[in-house]
């Protein structure tokens, strides 16, 4: 054994695995939001300049990878893998947005946990000699999503409290080995977790038990409490999600509520940009993290992070046959490069 | 099926859920609704009066009526108003005709993409489709039991 592995679900690397570069596009309403200054561009047009929704999703997913590898300094050839996903059916935003990049690619699906399972399965292939540099990507676009999973845009009807927003964006994350500021030091891989909801309009609450299930589980693997990391970061629980999670974990004797932050109750006002629960979606978890977390390691005022994108595992058909919204998390520690395994 | 501890566990969950879930207050979505429902009703009254005044019969008028209230609400979801009705007055705006009318145009625009035919053509009723089958299905019930009173002589 190569002795990489760490309790039940998680991954020690032995070498941290860089985060070379990250970059963020979002559409109008992120970019109005309170992290419109952090993020690398902000598309006005929610068509990108295509004429379907999907395809400009797709255009979206393709504008993020080349910037990502551009601030990398690198050139395509260079990128030995893509790890990409997103909402749609059979993942057409990214099998249509990077095909002309001519990279090869593993297309995932972990709803909006993507973020956490590219990384995740990027940073192994990384760590295992795969590949030099890899590239973690996703997106949503609240159009296409609307689209495939509720109803056509110009429906009138009243969205419940719980409900959240889905983020127009797409984040993206050159992995290698070259020294960076922030490197990923070990995942733990999320567990399907069902506690019988079936509600697909509260994903926070069919969430929030896989979040906690994978963050306690990396407590349990690390041997490490919530005051050993600087900040746990969920995905997009919302309002509702991230009230159950703390006190899920409370409930097994953690708080985390002093060092939680939720990227969906992050990138939009609440107050004013109605939202209600709070923002979802592949590109939540990932914009956030590109635009606002990575920035924080880099510049050593986080140390460590827990990164743990959540996803509701459902689709349209399940949720027609009575099925429940399962949910999965996947975990991501994060830190500061020059902070040795503590 | 899930065992039985494990179906109280959920039952469980789900009691907890509910508590922390905000909801939107029923009697103000009751009043908006009201409000917003009224309004095209009476909108609609306006219409009738009109049609009367110049001279239409009853039926007729009617008839220009319902065409004229599909027209605005058609229109209003074009230009993306609709849903932003919708969003304050909920099923005031859902209940009368307009509330139909948006949900066929909606998904005339939304599906327009893939198609005339796979698009508009297969997709246009996938939210109407439903009020469409059964409410035929209901007046079909209805005329047989209409018949079967009739030519019993119960009326």
């Amino acid at each position: 054994m190569d002795g990489q592995t760490a309790g039940a679900q998680s991954i020690r690397f032995n070498a941290p695995v860089s985060i070379v570069s990250g970059a963020s596009i979002v559409g109008k309403k992120e970019g109005e939001g309170p992290l419109r200054d952090a993020f690398d561009l902000i598309g006005e047009d929610p068509m990108f300049g295509t004429d379907s929704w999907e395809a400009a999703e797709s255009t979206l997913q393709k504008e993020t990878a080349g910037l990502a590898i551009a601030k990398a300094g690198l050139k395509n050839w260079q990128i030995r893998a893509i790890y990409a996903g997103d909402l749609l059916a059979q993942s057409v935003a990214s099998s249509f947005g990077i095909a002309e990049l001519g990279i090869p690619v593993y297309g995932l699906y972990g709803a909006c946990s993507t973020m956490g399972e590219a990384l995740s399965l990027g940073a192994m292939a990384v760590a295992g000699g795969y590949g030099e540099y890899v590239l973690a990507l996703t997106s949503s676009h609240f159009a296409s999503a609307e689209k495939e999973f509720r109803f056509p845009l110009a429906y009138g009807n009243q969205r419940p409290l719980s409900a959240t927003w889905t983020v127009t964006g797409s984040g993206a994350c050159v992995l290698g080995r070259k020294d960076a500021k922030a490197q990923i030091a070990g995942v733990t891989t999320g567990k399907i977790v069902d506690y019988g909801l079936k509600d697909p309009l509260n994903m926070g609450a069919c969430m929030a038990p896989a979040a906690c299930d994978t963050i306690y589980q990396n407590f349990m693997d690390f041997n490490r409490m919530p005051e050993d990391y600087d900040q746990i970061i969920t995905g997009d629980l919302g309002k509702v999600g991230q009230q159950i999670l703390w006190d899920l974990l409370a409930e097994k004797g953690y708080d985390i509520s002093g060092r939680h932050m939720d990227c969906g109750l992050k990138i939009y006002d609440g107050k004013t940009q109605d939202t209600h629960s709070g923002g979802s979606g592949c590109g939540c978890a990932a914009t956030v993290f590109v635009s606002y977390v990575l920035p924080k390691i880099e510049s050593g005022e986080w140390k460590r992070v827990l990164f743990v994108p959540t996803g509701a595992l459902m689709s349209k058909v399940s949720f027609n046959e009575g099925q429940s919204v399962p949910g999965i998390a996947h975990g991501v520690v994060v830190e500061s490069a020059g902070k040795g395994e503590g | 099926m899930p065992d039985i501890q494990t179906q109280k566990k959920q039952k469980e969950y789900e009691e907890y859920v509910k508590q922390v879930t905000p909801t939107h207050s029923l009697p103000l979505n009751m009043a908006r609704a009201f409000l917003i429902g009224g309004l095209i009703c009476a909108v609609g009254q306006l219409i009738m009066n009109l049609c009367l005044g110049y001279g239409l019969g009853e039926k007729e008028a009617g008839s220009w009526t319902s065409g004229t209230l599909i027209l605005i609400s058609v229109l209003l979801t074009g230009w993306n108003i609709y849903p932003k009705l919708a969003k304050f007055g909920g099923a005031g705006s859902l209940v009368p005709i307009t509330g139909f009318a948006n949900s066929v145009a909606a998904s005339a625009i939304e599906f327009q993409k893939e198609g005339q035919v796979m698009g508009i053509g297969c997709k246009i009723f996938t939210i109407a489709g439903p009020v469409i089958l059964f409410g035929i299905f209901s007046s079909w019930i209805l005329g047989i039991v209409y018949w079967v009173l009739k030519i019993t002589g119960v009326m």
